[in-house]
């Protein structure tokens, strides 16, 4: 996978053409968001989020009751 | 730069969660459902407590049947989605985020680790998301069916977690350097959730039937591979699309923003 860096071509240049600083505030983004959201429908213990997405949690694989 | 990420995670997200609901209606939900009849008394949905009729005219309610069931089936408080279309509705729904999650932290990690997500390795990408965020945890915590017995919740809650973490953070050292430690590295933290071991269930009889355990967790490992491949070819795809377009435009305005 690290040998490939320069052969492919389009989405290397959107994340090359990209400042340090730009990658770590949409991936620092991405990241709380996407975490939000699993944290939300596969953890949290509040129960009407529990029963709403209980069988995502059992399909899913998440430990669920 | 954040709202071509977005974009392609959630499409994505969406492409894969529809495609797993439609999978999942029809080989796993049924499962669930079936595991749950053989619950019987202690699967509570918010079921009135047992009002036990005297032949004195008298009743109560008995206290210790309702906390029964409220213990053998967790389901605290009162609401809970009608069985029918409102539940069915509710999952999709819980799988849409669901996938939206794991979209964004893929999404995240090619961009915090400069590792693009393409059409060409978007499967790649799919199946290090199964491995760490499916195979890995199942490898502990088997695919769980309402009434089976199972360690504490939170224990199991942390331990997935870890596992996640651990087994991700190996498959990304692995593709930033193929060094000789770095495979040493990565082995220890693939194996070491095992060795420690995920919380035991209590060594009681499970309420559900063997088939029906055994059915569910190949039909849910199997569910998500289709997800994470679907996940990975379509967000590689639309990151290739995008970023093509950015590049379109930046040429044409002769800047680079």
């Amino acid at each position: 996978m690290n040998t490939d860096a320069t052969t492919n071509a389009p989405a290397h240049v959107a994340i090359h053409s990209l400042s340090l600083s730009q990658r770590l505030i949409a991936g620092g983004l991405a990241l709380m968001l996407g975490l939000l959201l699993l944290g939300g429908a596969g953890f949290a213990g509040d129960y009407r989020l529990h029963n709403g997405a209980h069988d995502t949690r059992h399909a899913m694989g998440f430990p669920c009751h | 730069m954040f709202r071509n990420l977005f974009f392609a995670a959630v499409l994505a997200a969406l492409c894969a969660g529809l495609l797993t609901s439609a999978i999942q209606h029809f080989r796993v939900t049924p499962l669930i459902l079936h595991a749950e009849s053989f619950e019987g008394a202690g699967h509570s949905h918010g079921e009135e407590a047992v009002v036990h009729e005297h032949a004195d005219g008298t009743s109560h309610v008995h206290e210790d049947a309702a906390a029964a069931t409220t213990a053998g089936h967790d389901h605290g408080g009162d609401w809970a989605p009608q069985d029918g279309f409102e539940r069915t509705a509710y999952t999709v729904l819980a799988n849409l985020l669901v996938a939206a999650g794991f979209a964004l932290v893929l999404g995240a990690v090619s961009m915090l680790a400069g590792l693009p997500i393409t059409f060409a390795n978007g499967l790649v990408w799919g199946a290090a998301g199964f491995v760490v965020f499916s195979l890995a945890p199942a490898y502990g915590l088997p695919p769980e069916l309402p009434g089976m017995p199972a360690g504490d919740l939170m224990a199991r809650q942390i331990w997935w977690i870890a596992t996640a973490v651990m087994t991700g953070a190996a498959l990304l050292l692995l593709a930033k350097t193929r060094a000789g430690w770095a495979f040493a590295v990565a082995a220890l933290l693939i194996i070491a959730p095992h060795v420690i071991g995920a919380p035991a269930a209590p060594e009681e009889a499970s309420a559900v039937p063997a088939h029906l355990a055994t059915a569910f967790a190949a039909n849910t490992l199997g569910t998500a591979a289709v997800f994470w491949a679907v996940l990975g070819l379509v967000f590689g795809r639309l990151n290739d699309l995008f970023a093509d377009r950015t590049a379109t435009q930046y040429a044409g305005k002769g800047a680079l923003a």
